[in-house]
């Protein structure tokens, strides 16, 4: 029962997206791209609201997409959606947007409502049956979307950005809520985000596309651990360069050269978290080790950790303490030396 | 600068002469060609019946024509609507009227203070379109319910002759709309639109081939006298009064005469 | 000139008067006449011009049609509205200027372009006279055609202005619920209008109750038939300017009426 879809889409403005996506049943899979890569064409190529150019869509054994033949509308495919801005019809209280997709495919009142109201006991919203959606909150639109898609029992949930309209701390809670029913749900759910962390709490599998092609595929763990581009090693928060290795001295494309732990040759990636990198006044000595000098560019608070990028051959970004911070009275423009130990580095073959 | 100088002196004229003839039938100066009246020049409103629409506006030409320096505009209506506007203070020069009560309704308010003069007569005609589509023999077809039929409205003095001229044969009509001047009612006939109507006999010679006309005996019963008289607060008192005058001269009755009208 | 700021409190924001002064002059424009009607109405013989027969009639009927020719309108301009809207036609500029034609053209003239097209002898007229035997002019029915005729672009034109306000996404949400295009019309896009729907209908109506001169050229005036209120003033005028008054006032209130219990809602914009 594998939903797969081999989608190329052309596009007016010239834009091309060329995907290969394959879901099974119960497994969430994420596409995760900058803007403008794809993400929501791909979504609305699988929900019918819009025409492959190219290739093919498929649940199992019946065709939704495969031009020039075929083309089943979304409103004949076993579909739900939660769109990005939810689109709760206003006019309609929360019992009865849950209930619509019911009552569209045949159902009397009596039993869809009861079903609709089933499904807003599960999403913890027994009480607000008779809102109207302007007078919900964010995160309860959120959760009348999902009932909403859910009701139907489709055999795909599409969400897209389902959680880019909550501010961060309702987004932490209704994370872990949704994470609780795509484990429920039986069917394929196809997640688009562009937030990292969305994929790497809720998804089983990963496709990350930019500008309209794939760049890698894989468990979140394992893209965390060897991303291949820029973007993945910025979205998963590394240090990544190329480079062509010889032994265990690698001559990066950019410049510099870094001292891996195992040998190894020809083109390479080679990566490094920020919380590896050590920051000094002055170049120390010691250790077999990487060093070599910086300065600071900018510097950003995050949680607990101050991130520093700093410019040198290589740049790097280097997690450091408030205290360090303090100590070393960093400011943009100090000049510094970063170190990095050997052993800290992943190398695998580019 | 001397065409105001003119048309003050005029005034002062005319005023004289009325001043002095107030109440009369006559005017003063002898009607007709070969006298020496002066000729009067500006705007000449006439508000007219609508009947008179074809007869008015030729006579207006010639007006103009003898009366270089005139320039005579009409309002052809129905008589009780003109009236009405009269009253309500319309700048009218002349009032043309189909039937007296409609006159009486602007002297009994004083917006007319000389006698009017009856200048013609006009008699009703069953109308047709070309070809009588409708199989129209008589003024008994005008009960039938199947038939379309238009008539004027009965405060239009067309109208009001309608319903004499139906009391008198002992008739009932069915009409299917009750139009506000008698022109409204004959536009109708030439369209097509309805099998028959009453309007006036020089309405059915206006129209020309579009319409046949079919006389019957109770005509002659309900026919309407048209008077004519200048308004009291006209604009140009010398120009309504002199217009006036041409209507009844024998040129203008020569060309009512013309267009079917009967003479009083 | 400055204006003092008052302690603790909001500057109270006044009119400027180049503003004001004009401002009041078209009020006093459009209210005065309305106040004369009130003024100069026969006050003594009110109650028995206002229960004749001939103004029992002359409102009925105008109510009636009015409602006939607005139900045809909502029938048919709805559709037309959604076509010039969201329809994919070449050429929906010239459609849509066609359409707004009858707001522009004199009304006396509508009425003699539709006796030249559905007349006895009309384009069409002669042939649904000489099959069905159906002739429009001089009934009632003629009555509903000309104030639909002036009143379809009052509603086409404000449900179209509505439609291309509506967002098209809530319709793609409700085709992945499964609904059909019909259903998401009905259910979704419909209700999402209402406030454009409700004003074009209530200027609809208005505008039908009121017509005058496209009736009068194509359905005639007859009493019960075809006499409609504004007919019913015009005659009056002529003879009882009185009952004119009256029947005047009769529509007045009506129509104010209408407005008020509408309460703003039509012409306020959804927040």
């Amino acid at each position: 029962m594998t939903l797969h879809a081999e989608l190329t889409i052309a596009r007016d403005s010239g834009f091309q997206l060329e995907l290969d996506l394959r879901i099974e049943p119960g497994q969430v899979l994420a596409l995760l791209g900058p803007n403008g890569a794809g993400k929501t064409t791909a979504l609305r190529a699988l929900a019918g609201l819009l025409p492959i150019s190219a290739g093919l869509v498929r649940l199992d054994e019946h065709i939704w997409d495969r031009p020039p033949e075929v083309f089943v509308p979304a409103e004949h495919r076993p579909i739900g959606v939660v769109f990005q801005d939810y689109l709760l019809f206003n006019h309609l209280t929360a019992l009865d947007n849950v209930a619509f997709g019911l009552r569209a495919r045949g159902a009397d009142r009596t039993t869809a409502r009861a079903t609709a109201r089933r499904w807003l006991d599960q999403v913890g919203l027994t009480d607000h049956a008779g809102t109207r959606p302007r007078a919900l909150s964010g995160g309860q639109a959120q959760r009348v979307a999902l009932a909403r898609a859910l009701a139907t029992d489709p055999a795909l949930l599409l969400l897209d950005e389902p959680l880019a309209a909550l501010d961060a701390s309702t987004r932490i809670h209704i994370r872990a809520d949704l994470a609780h029913h795509l484990a429920d749900y039986p069917g394929h759910t196809l997640l688009v985000t562009h937030d990292p962390l969305d994929a790497m709490v809720l998804a089983d599998h990963l496709v990350i596309i930019e500008d309209g092609a794939v760049v890698q595929t894989g468990p979140p763990a394992q893209i965390a651990r060897q991303p291949r581009t820029d973007y993945v090693a910025h979205l998963v928060g590394l240090n990544l360069y190329r480079g062509t290795a010889d032994g265990t001295t690698v001559r990066l494309r950019d410049g510099g050269t870094l001292t891996i732990a195992e040998p190894g040759t020809g083109p390479v990636h080679v990566a490094f978290p920020p919380s590896a990198v050590s920051l000094h006044p002055e170049n120390p000595a010691g250790s077999p080790r990487n060093s070599w000098p910086v300065t600071i560019t900018t510097i950003e608070q995050h949680a607990h950790t101050i991130r520093v990028r700093l410019d040198g051959t290589p740049s790097v970004l280097a997690d450091i303490t408030p205290a360090t911070l303090a100590e070393l009275r960093l400011t943009p423009g100090t000049r510094l030396w970063a170190t990095v130990k050997a052993t800290e580095t992943t190398a695998y073959p580019a | 600068m001397s065409r105001s100088f003119r048309a003050l002196a005029l005034a002062a004229v005319a005023a004289g002469t009325l001043a002095g003839c107030g109440g009369t039938d006559t005017p003063a100066a002898p009607a007709g060609s070969g006298s020496t009246a002066p000729t009067v020049s500006g705007d000449i409103t006439v508000f007219a019946a609508a009947s008179l629409t074809e007869a008015f506006t030729r006579i207006g030409k010639d007006f103009e024509a003898a009366n270089p320096g005139a320039k005579v505009t009409f309002n052809f209506a129905g008589s009780s609507a003109l009236a009405q506007q009269i009253n309500q203070g319309a700048p009218a020069d002349v009032f043309a009227s189909a039937a007296p009560t409609n006159m009486k309704q602007v002297t009994d308010t004083g917006a007319i203070t000389d006698t009017p003069a009856v200048f013609v007569r006009n008699k009703l005609e069953i109308a047709t379109p070309a070809g009588n589509p409708g199989k129209v023999t008589g003024l008994a077809d005008f009960a039938k319910q199947d038939l379309k039929i238009a008539l004027c409205a009965e405060q239009v003095p067309c109208g009001a002759a309608a319903r004499k001229v139906f009391q008198i044969a002992g008739i009932t009509p069915a009409p299917d709309t009750l139009e506000q001047d008698v022109k409204a009612v004959l536009t109708k006939v030439s369209l097509g639109e309805v099998d028959a109507a009453l309007v006036y006999r020089t309405d059915v010679k206006a129209a020309g081939d579009k319409v046949a006309g079919m006389p019957f005996a109770e005509a002659d019963q309900a026919v309407n006298d048209y008077p004519i008289a200048a308004c009291a607060k006209a604009p140009n008192s010398a120009g309504a009064k002199a217009f006036v005058d041409y209507v009844r001269s024998d040129k203008g009755t020569a060309v009512l005469t013309q267009a079917g009208f009967a003479a009083p | 000139m400055t204006t003092a700021v008052r302690r603790g409190g909001r500057r109270r924001r006044r009119v400027p008067l180049v503003l004001a002064v004009p401002a009041l002059v078209g009020l006093a424009f459009l209210v005065v006449p309305l106040a004369g009607l009130l003024i100069r109405a026969p006050w003594g013989t009110l109650t028995d011009q206002l229960f004749s027969p001939a103004v029992g009639q002359a409102l009925v009927l105008s109510l009636v049609c009015a409602s006939l020719a607005t139900a045809i309108c909502l029938v048919l301009g709805v559709p037309l509205a959604w076509l010039l809207a969201r329809g994919d036609l070449p050429g929906r500029g010239v459609l849509r200027a066609l359409v707004t034609v009858p707001l522009v053209l004199p009304p006396v003239v509508g009425g003699v372009a539709l006796l030249l097209v559905l007349g006895r002898r009309g384009i069409i007229g002669q042939y649904l006279d000489a099959w069905f035997g159906i002739s429009l002019p001089f009934t009632t029915a003629g009555v509903v055609v000309a104030e639909a005729f002036v009143a379809m672009p009052f509603l086409v034109i404000s449900v179209e202005g509505a439609l291309r306000g509506a967002d098209p996404r809530y319709e793609d949400a409700a085709a992945t619920l499964g609904a059909s295009r019909w259903l998401t019309f009905r259910r979704v896009t419909l209700p999402s209008i209402a406030p454009g729907l409700v004003a074009g209908t209530v200027l609809c109506w208005a505008r039908a109750l009121g017509e005058f001169g496209a009736t009068i050229t194509f359905a005639g005036n007859f009493p019960g038939r075809t006499t409609t209120m504004p007919l019913a003033v015009y005659l009056a005028l002529e003879t009882d300017p009185g009952a004119a008054i009256v029947l005047s006032l009769v529509l007045l209130v009506l129509s104010i009426a209408v407005l008020v219990s509408l309460r703003d809602r039509w012409i306020s914009t959804p927040s």
